[in-house]
C-alpha cells in the first residue's frame, strides 16, 4: 500500500513533515500525494474523530433500515444516491438481508431525525418501509475505544 | 563536557557499588564474581531522568492483543487457577506441536518433546543445566542476548564467544566458529534474528553451521524468539536441517512476536530424553508455567497470526526509517533484516558506546544502550529499538541528529 496513506491509517497523529520524515520524502512531495489520493477518490477528505458519547448532548443519530423497490435499469443506485444526498445521512450502504439500504442519520434532536424520516425519507417514491433505531451510547468508534481510563504504562526504559 | 558522578561510575562500570558487608562471605563464590549487566547500570541512570525517549527498550510497545488479553480472563473467569501438569497444559502442547511444523517445518510429539516454561529465558537456563557438567564449553556468537554468558556461568560452564562484525551484517561466520571450536566443546547457542545486531543467517551458512555441528557432536540450542519478526527472506530453522533435529533443543516462546512479554512463557522442544531431563529441573524449580498464561498462549498459537503480521508490518516500516535517518546523519547502520533493534556504529564521533550512550542521555534525552553490554565486541556500537510509535521516533532520531552534529563530537 501507499506508504503516505498507510500512515495516516495507522491513526497515530503525525504532521506533514513527520510524514515526510519517515517516509522519506519532503512536505512537497507529501502534500502532492495527499492530492493525488484525493484526485484518485481514494482519501475522500479530512476529519477528527470525536467520541459519540462527547457528542450526544447536542447531537442525536439514528439507524434506519429502509426497504425500497429496485428499479429496471440501476437496481438500487438511483435511489441510493438519492437519499445519500440528504444533509442528514451521514453514511448509506446496500445491505444483503431483510432490508435494502442501511442509513446512517444525524440530526440535532429527536424531532429533527423525526421529520427527516417521516417528510423526506418515506414520502419518496419508491421507498416501502422505513425502521428508526436511536444510538443510546457508543462503545467503539472507527477503530478508537471510548471511555478507556487510559492503559497504564509498565513498560521499563531500558531492558534487555 | 563535565561527567556527573553517576555518570562516570558507569563509565567506570561501578554503578551503586553499595556497601560490601560481611554478608558477602554467604554468597557463592561463582554468583558473587557474576559481572552486573550492563543493561541494569543504564536503566538505574535513565530512571533518574525525566523526558526521555526511550530507545533502550527490549520489548514491543503494543499491548498484547486484546483477543489473547480476552482469553486470559475468560480463562480466571471460568476459575482456572491450578497447577498445570509440569510439562503444560496438554492443549497448549499441542498448540505448539502444530505451530512449529506449521512454521518451521519440524514435528515433535507434544507427548514428552515438549516442555512448557516461563519464558525462553527459563528454557535457555534450563537447557544448559540439564547439558552441562562442570567444565564443559559452550560457544555462541557475540554481541548477543546478555544472559547466555551468565547462564553459562551459572550452569558452571565455559563460555566461547565467537565474534560477529558488521561487515559481515551480524551473520555468524562458519569460518570462525570453526575456528573457534577447541576439544570440550559441548553445545552452540544460536539466536538468529540475533538480539542486539538484528542478524540474520542464510541458508548456506546455516548448512555449513549444521554440518559443522554434526562433525564436532555439538548439541544445538535455538533460540528462535524473533523468528516471526524477519521482514525479508524467510526464516529457516537449524532444527529442520537433516541431522539437526537430534541434536537440536528449539527454543521459542509467544513474549516478542505476540507481544506477550508479561506472561512469561516460552517453550523447549526437542529429542524426548533431553526434554525430559530439563522437565525434571522444571518440576523441582518452577512446578509449571501459570496457568492463565498458558490459556493466552494457546490462542496467541492458534489464533494470533494476523496480529503477528500486523505488527511485523509496522516493525518493518519503522525499521526502514529508523536505518534510513541514522545513515543520513553519519552513524553507519545496516539493515536489519529481522528483530526490533537497530545496531548503529558510533566510532565517526570518536566517544566510546558508553560515553555516547550517557552523553546522548544527558544532553538530549534520548537512550540507547552501549553496544558492550552484549559482548566486548558491541564496543564502538549501540543498540536503539524501534519498537516506539513515529513521533517519539521521529524526535528521537532528531534528536540524536543534533546531538551528533555538535561541534563537540569529533568527527573521525
Ligand atoms: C534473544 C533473546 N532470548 C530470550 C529472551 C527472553 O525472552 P522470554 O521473555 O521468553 O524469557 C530475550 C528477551 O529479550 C531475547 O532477546
Amino acid at each position: 500500500m501507499n506508504q503516505v496513506l498507510q500512515l495516516l491509517l495507522d491513526g497515530e497523529k503525525l504532521t506533514p513533515e513527520q510524514i515526510g520524515k519517515v517516509a522519506g520524502l519532503s512536505r512537497g512531495e507529501v502534500e502532492k500525494e495527499f492530492r493525488a489520493l484525493e484526485e484518485r477518490g481514494i482519501l475522500l477528505g479530512w476529519r477528527p474523530v470525536i467520541s459519540p458519547n462527547a457528542e450526544l448532548e447536542n447531537t442525536v443519530r439514528a439507524v434506519i433500515e429502509v426497504k425500497i423497490t429496485p428499479e429496471r435499469e440501476g437496481g438500487f443506485n438511483r435511489l441510493a444516491e438519492r437519499i445519500a444526498r440528504f444533509d442528514e445521512v451521514e453514511s448509506c450502504h446496500l445491505m444483503s438481508g431483510g432490508y435494502d439500504l442501511l442509513v446512517f442519520a444525524r440530526g440535532r434532536n429527536l424531532h429533527q431525525v423525526a421529520s427527516f424520516v417521516s417528510e423526506k425519507l418515506s414520502t419518496l417514491e419508491g421507498v416501502l418501509s422505513t425502521a428508526t433505531h436511536f444510538l443510546l451510547r457508543s462503545y467503539k468508534e472507527q477503530g478508537y475505544l471510548l471511555d478507556v481510563t487510559g492503559l497504564e504504562k509498565t513498560r521499563p526504559d531500558v531492558s534487555p | 563536557m563535565k561527567l556527573l558522578d553517576e555518570d562516570s561510575r558507569f563509565l567506570e562500570g561501578d554503578v551503586k557499588e553499595t556497601m560490601k558487608s560481611d554478608s558477602q562471605r554467604f554468597l557463592a563464590g561463582h554468583v558473587r564474581d557474576l559481572p552486573k549487566s550492563g543493561i541494569r547500570d543504564f536503566f538505574e541512570l535513565v530512571s533518574q531522568m525525566t523526558d526521555v525517549i526511550s530507545l533502550g527498550v527490549g520489548e514491543p510497545d503494543f499491548v498484547t492483543p486484546w483477543h489473547i488479553r480476552e482469553a486470559a480472563i475468560y480463562a480466571l473467569e471460568k476459575g482456572k487457577t491450578s497447577y498445570t501438569s509440569n510439562y503444560g497444559l496438554l492443549k497448549l502442547r499441542r498448540a505448539v506441536s502444530r505451530y512449529v511444523t506449521g512454521q518451521f517445518g519440524v514435528d515433535y510429539n507434544p507427548d514428552h518433546e515438549i516442555l512448557i516454561t516461563v519464558g525462553v529465558s527459563e528454557a535457555l537456563d534450563t537447557a544448559l543445566r540439564a547439558i552441562i557438567n562442570p567444565g564443559d564449553k559452550v560457544m555462541y556468537h557475540e554481541p548477543c542476548y546478555v544472559s547466555y554468558n551468565p547462564s553459562i556461568a551459572l550452569a558452571f560452564g565455559e563460555a566461547v564467544p565467537v565474534e560477529t562484525s558488521a561487515a559481515d551484517q551480524f551473520a555468524l561466520d562458519p569460518a570462525k566458529l570453526e575456528a573457534a571450536w577447541t576439544p570440550g566443546c559441548k553445545a552452540l547457542i544460536l539466536n538468529f534474528p540475533t538480539n542486539p545486531t538484528g542478524g540474520t543467517l542464510d541458508r548456506p551458512r546455516l548448512e555449513r553451521i549444521a554440518r559443522f555441528a554434526v562433525e564436532k557432536d555439538l548439541l544445538v540450542l535455538s533460540d528462535e524468539i524473533y523468528a516471526e519478526l524477519t521482514f525479508e527472506g524467510t526464516h529457516g530453522a537449524i532444527a529442520s536441517l537433516p541431522g539437526m533435529r537430534e541434536r537440536t533443543i528449539f527454543l521459542h516462546g509467544v513474549s516478542k512476536a505476540f507481544a506477550m512479554t508479561g506472561f512469561r512463557i516460552g517453550f523447549a522442544c526437542g529429542p524426548a530424553p533431553l526434554i525430559e531431563a530439563m522437565m525434571k529441573i522444571h518440576q523441582y524449580s518452577m512446578l509449571c508455567a501459570p496457568i492463565l498464561s498458558q490459556e493466552a498462549a494457546w490462542e496467541a498459537l492458534e489464533r494470533g497470526g494476523d496480529s503477528v503480521a500486523r505488527m511485523r508490518d509496522q516493525y518493518r516500516r519503522r525499521r526502514d526509517f529508523v536505518v534510513r535517518r541514522f545513515n543520513e546523519m553519519g552513524l553507519p547502520c545496516h539493515t536489519p533484516r529481522g528483530t526490533f533493534y537497530t545496531f548503529p556504529s558510533i566510532a565517526a564521533t570518536g566517544m566510546g558506546e558508553k560515553e555516547f550512550a550517557v552523553n546522548l542521555l544527558r544532553e538530549e534525552r534520548v537512550a540507547v544502550v552501549p553496544g558492550t553490554a552484549f559482548g566486548p565486541c558491541g564496543a564502538g556500537f549501540v543498540r536503539a529499538c524501534f519498537a516506539t510509535g513515529y513521533d517519539q521516533l521521529t524526535e528521537a532520531m532528531d534528536r540524536v541528529e543534533r546531538f551528533v552534529a555538535k561541534p563537540s563530537v569529533c568527527h573521525v
